[in-house]
């Protein structure tokens, strides 16, 4: 009874700590996005908040947050938009449409091989094409970049989403008489939209995230939020409220999804790895 | 049935123009510029070339091998110190029912974060001056650590910063694991007496094999690929006590606009790092899935 008792009291003593080591640092930048610069560099615990930071972020004339707002939500919208029209009918198309298998694991292999290497390794050739095509600086190279980066996840998620869709719907469909494409549309994508959303929302997280690709496929007028937030901290004097301010407000779409559709996400990030 | 075989190409064909135009052709041109020398006039690539020589230059380079060096070490001890507490938390929060969801939407919180704010938020906390980690070591009277700028802390310390980015990572996959295991097994167990640990070692584990070692392997490709809080708290530094190789790669490319030798660099990297993956999945593959 009494050993029972005290392994309660110690998981919830283990989850608690951990719940406060995770939180903690969210709850540090977020206190210090309200700090004037002064009292962050004096390291004042009691002080009195201000939207000072914010205000300089979002509306002072030396800041492009915004525009660096608008461009990530133009990226990993248009980016995710891509994974999932590609993705998805690349997956049926190996889920479903009769490859030969070593077709599927030569292209299952390709993606995976491509998923596992440092994206830094590709960004110096499309830095040297988009420049050359005249690319560079322009929405098109960071959302293909990100399109293509994540389209290993994306088909690896609806692959395994299509998985679990019954033959059955199908072939009563083709029995009907519907085409390729309106088999997919009509009978598949509805039963795998749980799968879409769950796809999105992470193609889309990733995009919105992505640090490496944007900072040298973009300059001032299509640079993301990232490179945003990486800008106040790099310049001579670190800007720290302003970065606080910038990485708080960086954060809301996640955060808005999370609320959301927790599911969704957890979903999506299980799914390939968990079968 | 024909038209099912003209749809198995249109459809698959998209992402293969995809994967063509924007993986192979540059990895083509990355090897192209990897034997040459790049200069750049008035934003125009002059290329003149130069054969193996950049490749041999790699191999020598003390950046890279220090880099190469560091990556390994930021991989394996991040990932190893992940799975251990990732795992733990897993086990934990599968003995609540009904705080497990709150939990749970709190140790994924992490995941979801740009790498540039986790970043942001551990320089404010490691700041020598005004960190909080040094205020609290204040009120026990120790002497503040310069965490990011001692060579003989900072690789510890972004270590640490990945630890608490992917922890949470490698918890939703092993509770997602833990959650879909057989129960009647551990009936068993536990009417032949086995003790938690017996139970630990004899059951659970061994079931959730197949989700450690591919977890493993996903932890690992990503802590290879680290580059955006190293860049926001280190920059490789102090000195080259957090160099890591996606770090080394911008640094000849980009800063000091080596083109050639960086894209040489780039491949020696990219093809080493695709052939340590075929074998390390061809390995985890024999002894985990059954299939």
């Amino acid at each position: 009874m009494n050993r029972a008792k005290l392994g309660t009291v110690a998981v919830h003593a283990g989850l608690i700590c951990g719940a406060i080591i995770v939180l903690f640092p969210f709850a540090w930048i977020a206190l210090a996005a309200f700090k004037t610069q002064i009292s962050l560099l004096m390291g004042q615990v009691a002080f009195t908040p201000t939207l000072a930071n914010f205000d300089e972020v979002l509306f002072s004339g030396t800041s492009d947050y915004l525009a660096n707002y608008r461009n990530s939500l133009v990226i990993a919208t248009s980016s995710t938009l891509i994974v999932l029209a590609v993705a998805t009918l690349a997956a049926y198309s190996i889920e479903r449409l009769e490859w030969p298998r070593w077709v599927v694991h030569v292209f299952l292999l390709g993606a995976a091989v491509f998923n596992a290497v440092p994206a830094i390794t590709l960004v110096g050739p499309w830095y040297v094409v988009s420049r050359a095509l005249g690319l560079y600086n322009t929405y098109p190279a960071v959302i293909l970049a990100h399109a293509t980066l994540n389209l290993p996840i994306g088909i690896w998620l609806m692959a395994t989403f299509m998985r679990e869709v019954p033959r059955e719907l199908e072939e009563a469909a083709w029995i009907d008489g519907c085409g390729t494409l309106q088999t997919l549309v009509r009978v598949v994508l509805p039963v795998v939209m749980p799968g879409i959303a769950a796809t999105a929302i992470l193609v889309f997280i990733h995009s919105w995230n992505e640090f490496v690709v944007a900072l040298n496929l973009t300059a001032r007028q299509t640079a993301t939020v990232p490179v945003a937030i990486a800008k106040y901290a790099q310049e001579n004097e670190t800007k720290y409220g302003a970065m606080a301010a910038g990485a708080v407000l960086s954060t809301l779409p996640s955060l808005v999804l999370l609320f959301f559709a927790q599911r969704a996400i957890v979903r999506g990030l299980t799914a390939g790895a968990i079968r | 049935m024909t038209t099912r075989n003209a749809a198995r190409y249109w459809t698959l064909a998209p992402a293969l123009v995809l994967f063509g135009a924007v993986a192979l052709l540059p990895i083509g041109e990355l090897v192209a510029m990897s034997v040459s020398h790049v200069d750049w006039v008035q934003g125009q690539a002059h290329w003149r070339f130069v054969g193996m020589g950049q490749y041999a230059r790699v191999l020598g380079d003390a950046l890279f091998r220090t880099g190469a060096a560091n990556t390994l070490v930021f991989a394996v001890g991040g990932v190893v110190v992940q799975m251990l507490l990732g795992f733990a938390l897993a086990l934990l929060t599968t003995r609540v029912a009904r705080t497990r969801v709150i939990y749970r939407t709190i140790f994924i919180l992490p995941i979801l974060v740009p790498g540039i704010v986790i970043g942001a938020m551990w320089k404010l906390m490691y700041n020598f001056d005004f960190g909080v980690l040094n205020q609290i070591l204040a009120l026990f009277g120790v002497h503040p650590v310069d965490w990011l700028g001692n060579t003989a802390t900072a690789l510890a310390a972004v270590i640490a910063v990945d630890v608490w980015h992917w922890t949470p990572f490698v918890f939703l996959l092993m509770l997602a694991g833990l959650e879909s295991l057989p129960q009647d097994v551990y009936e068993a167990a536990r009417v032949d007496g086995a003790t938690f640990v017996q139970e630990l070692r004899y059951v659970t584990l061994p079931l959730m094999l197949p989700a450690i070692l591919v977890t493993l392997l996903f932890r690992i490709i990503v802590g290879v690929k680290v580059f955006d809080e190293i860049y926001l708290l280190t920059g490789g530094g102090p000195g080259t006590s957090t160099e890591v190789v996606s770090y080394t790669i911008f640094r000849r490319f980009f800063t000091e606009g080596q083109t050639g030798y960086g894209s040489a660099m780039s491949v020696v990297v990219l093809f080493a790092l695709a052939l340590l993956f075929i074998a390390a999945r061809t390995a985890t593959r024999q002894r985990g899935t059954p299939a």
